[in-house]
């Protein structure tokens, strides 16, 4: 996939498995996982990320590639969900004749109206007055959809049901996998159009305004027009992922475009990486399965999520692609195998003294939320008691002696990492 | 009816000046480092919280006292260790990392306090009513709170108008390269002025906490309506926080009070609707309904017509 990482012009004579590799092993991929995860949760899972793709890659048209910060992204989400489901029950009543697969076509283009009116203010400038417009209208329509019941539902929000409508090869959308096939075959698509948007010569404008917008208006461009038609474009497909959202959970409610909604997917993009085409998608996958395992295993996990996403920010401000990217040179030069056993070095007390850390919040959190008198725990499958002092001490020792040897491995893992970018002076990976 | 406008006056006002101790850091710390503080609520929650810890072993006044400091010394670290190491990623990246920082402290908060409604409450010294007023009392918790919110916006003004330290803050705002050169360590200004501001509104938390709850929501409940005060006073002007402050707590609490819909409009004018349209929520609208949307309104419209604020020099 580092045909579509790399942002950079390439040659027009690239070969057609390099130039559509990544698409058809896209397409083979969707295809064929729920055979390898079949599972009810699995396809769940997968039907959750489909949909947090296409949000997080519409908003990293904004973001990343416009250079726009917005605080209110689930607008366009929460609208089109809105609207799909609006149109899922004309369905249900035969107002209109419809089959449900085109059902997110209504939600993306409420979010495209949406963006017109919007953006046609909004985006005069970029930076805070963008952000605190976002933020603002953001608050506005979350606030008025607890007014407008009629169209917003009130608290308990709008139902429908996806079975309705014309079938067509006895797709009825009863189950979750012909779910799962129409998500899968929607991202497809709209992973295309958006990865298509960002060659032609507007989204490569877009890269210019974000870049330097005095420079573009002297060159001629209007820094507005461009920021607006991306925006739009950003609108029109968060709204289609709102439509999915709608076909597959049946409900939206006011929660789908509150300011959470939207925090979360500038977490997810931010977290996967916003100088990349693929960043989003990684931070969705990795998002979505952090929501649905890891809050089966612990009740914390927002608490783990928001430390990643702050660490994130400090450290590595090129998000997961970013740490994947910062790989290629020595990749290129074969060397990457040096890096493996200053790796492992490194890794595992680093893991050690996270699983000291981890531990000692598990258990922290499991004295203050458990009832009264109950002391047993399991961690790991251990068993132990959270009043006795050895558990304690062990997360403790854990923590920093993984702390400290992590601190020993440091060096000769930055020698390494030299050592294996050598020729190259600079290792600032592929950002764009 | 003058009574309704006289409480709501009042309580328009303490809740006024209660945002402008929150919108007076945050505007400080605008025009500084040109970044907006998504984290600032939060400090704010932080500063009721600790007071609450403090209060269930030494009593409400030192939580007064040493929570405030607190948060501040807090304030400082994350200025320190956290927004300066994150400058040479950007302004977007700062800004991010505020807004992450606000999420990781609610998650922190939810950890150590609990996600329930802390008992926090107000000391029993001022539980009485101050005075009585056609039959409606005026607690005198909401006095305390009014005292505290003058005494420190007259400090405020004090300082930066009138001390040596105030000139140089105000130095080190507009001009820090200059002010840098003439000796004067201006990173530490900047972080002191973040320490003070995040005490500000760790004070605000410590006086709120009692009136309008203890609970880890607090922060997103005052957070967006503080920026909103910022944004439409003037980024960084600190006269323009204190007026948008005014004009945000006195909008609430008037459209909260009176009681009018668009229905009463519509028959002022003898227009009848049908009961059923899909547009009838937009018919039966009332003020209260909308008052939660109204501070939003006014920011958008700003933004819009006016985007230095009511009275801020420069465009954010």
């Amino acid at each position: 996939m580092s045909d579509i990482a790399n942002t950079s012009t390439g040659e027009i004579s690239v070969s057609f498995a390099k130039r559509f590799g990544p698409w058809i092993v896209l397409a083979i991929g969707l295809v064929i996982m729920p055979f390898i995860f079949s599972s009810n949760i699995a396809v769940y899972t997968m039907n959750l990320m489909g949909i947090f793709i296409i949000f997080a890659l519409s908003y990293n048209m904004l973001l990343g590639q416009g250079g726009m910060l917005s605080f209110g992204h689930a607008v366009y989400f929460g609208l089109g969900g809105f609207m799909s489901v609006h149109f899922m029950n004309y369905i249900e009543y035969e107002i209109v004749v419809l089959p449900m697969a085109v059902l997110p076509i209504f939600g993306g283009i409420i979010g495209l109206i949406f963006a017109i009116i919007v953006g046609s203010f909004s985006t005069r400038r970029a930076g805070t007055v963008f952000a605190m417009i976002s933020l603002g209208i953001g608050e506005l329509i979350a606030a008025s959809s607890l007014i407008f019941v009629a169209f917003f539902g009130g608290e308990e929000g709008v139902s429908g049901d996806r079975t309705m409508g014309p079938v067509f090869f006895d797709v009825d959308f009863a189950q979750d996998i012909q779910v799962y096939y129409l998500i899968a075959a929607w991202a497809f698509i709209t992973i295309g159009l958006m990865y298509l948007f960002s060659r032609t010569p507007m989204g490569r404008m877009a890269n210019a305004v974000r870049d330097n917008d005095e420079r573009t208006e002297f060159i001629g461009y209007s820094q507005r027009k461009v920021r607006f038609i991306s925006f739009c474009a950003s609108g029109f497909f968060a709204g289609i992922a709102g439509g999915l959202f709608a076909i597959n959970f049946e409900i939206v409610t006011e929660e789908n475009l509150n300011a959470l909604t939207s925090g979360v997917v500038l977490l997810m993009t931010y977290i996967g990486g916003v100088g990349f085409f693929i960043g989003p998608i990684v931070g969705a996958v990795v998002f979505t399965l952090l929501q649905t395992v890891l809050s089966n295993h612990t009740e914390i996990w927002q608490l783990y999520v928001g430390v990643m996403f702050v660490l994130t920010v400090m450290y590595v401000p090129q998000g997961l692609t970013g740490i994947f990217a910062m790989h290629i040179p020595a990749y290129r030069m074969s060397r990457l195998g040096s890096l493996v056993v200053p790796y492992i070095r490194a890794g595992v007390p680093t893991l050690i003294m996270l699983s000291g850390i981890v531990g000692f919040l598990e258990m922290i959190h499991h004295v203050r939320a458990a009832a009264q008198g109950e002391h047993g725990m399991s961690l790991i499958g251990i068993e132990f008691s959270t009043h006795a002092v050895m558990p304690w001490v062990v997360v403790c020792v854990l923590a920093a002696v993984g702390a400290v040897a992590t601190k020993t491995q440091l060096p000769q893992l930055r020698e390494a990492w030299e050592e294996a970018n050598a020729p190259m002076q600079s290792n600032e990976g592929a950002s764009s | 009816m003058f009574e309704l406008i006289f409480f709501s006056l009042l309580n328009g006002i303490v809740t006024g000046l209660l945002l402008f101790m929150l919108a007076s850091g945050l505007t400080l710390i605008f025009s500084m480092m040109g970044v907006l503080n998504f984290a600032h609520a939060s400090f704010y929650m932080l500063g009721a919280y600790f007071a609450y810890t403090i209060s269930l072993y030494v009593g409400f006044w030192p939580g007064l006292i040493i929570a405030p400091i607190l948060v501040g010394l807090f304030g400082a670290l994350v200025e320190r260790y956290g927004l300066r190491y994150v400058h040479r990623w950007g302004h977007v990246a700062e800004l991010i990392f505020t807004f992450g920082l606000a999420f990781l402290i609610e998650e922190v908060v939810q950890f150590i306090w609990g996600k329930d409604t802390k008992a926090y409450h107000e000391p029993e010294v001022l539980q009485f009513a101050l005075f009585n007023f056609f039959g409606q009392d005026f607690p005198a918790y909401k006095a305390f709170m009014l005292l505290v919110s003058i005494g420190i916006f007259i400090m405020l003004l004090l300082v930066l108008t009138r001390s040596r330290v105030g000139l140089i803050i105000q130095a080190a705002i507009s001009q820090p390269n200059m002010t840098a050169m003439l000796g004067h360590n201006v990173p530490l200004v900047f972080m002191g002025v973040f320490g003070v501001g995040s005490a500000l509104a760790g004070l605000a938390g410590v006086i709120a906490g009692p009136a309008l709850g203890t609970f880890p929501g607090m922060a997103v409940v005052l957070g967006s309506i503080v920026f909103v005060i910022v944004v439409v006073g003037g980024l960084g002007s600190l006269g323009g926080a204190f007026v948008a402050s005014l004009i945000i707590g006195l909008l609430q609490t008037f459209a909260i009070a009176l009681d009018y819909s668009v229905s009463d409009l519509l028959a002022a004018f003898n227009i009848t609707t049908a009961p059923d349209s899909a547009l009838r929520d937009l018919w039966t609208l009332s003020l209260p309904q909308v008052a939660p949307i109204l501070p939003y309104l006014l920011l958008v419209l700003i933004l819009i017509f006016r985007p230095t604020g009511l009275f801020g020099k420069r465009e954010t």
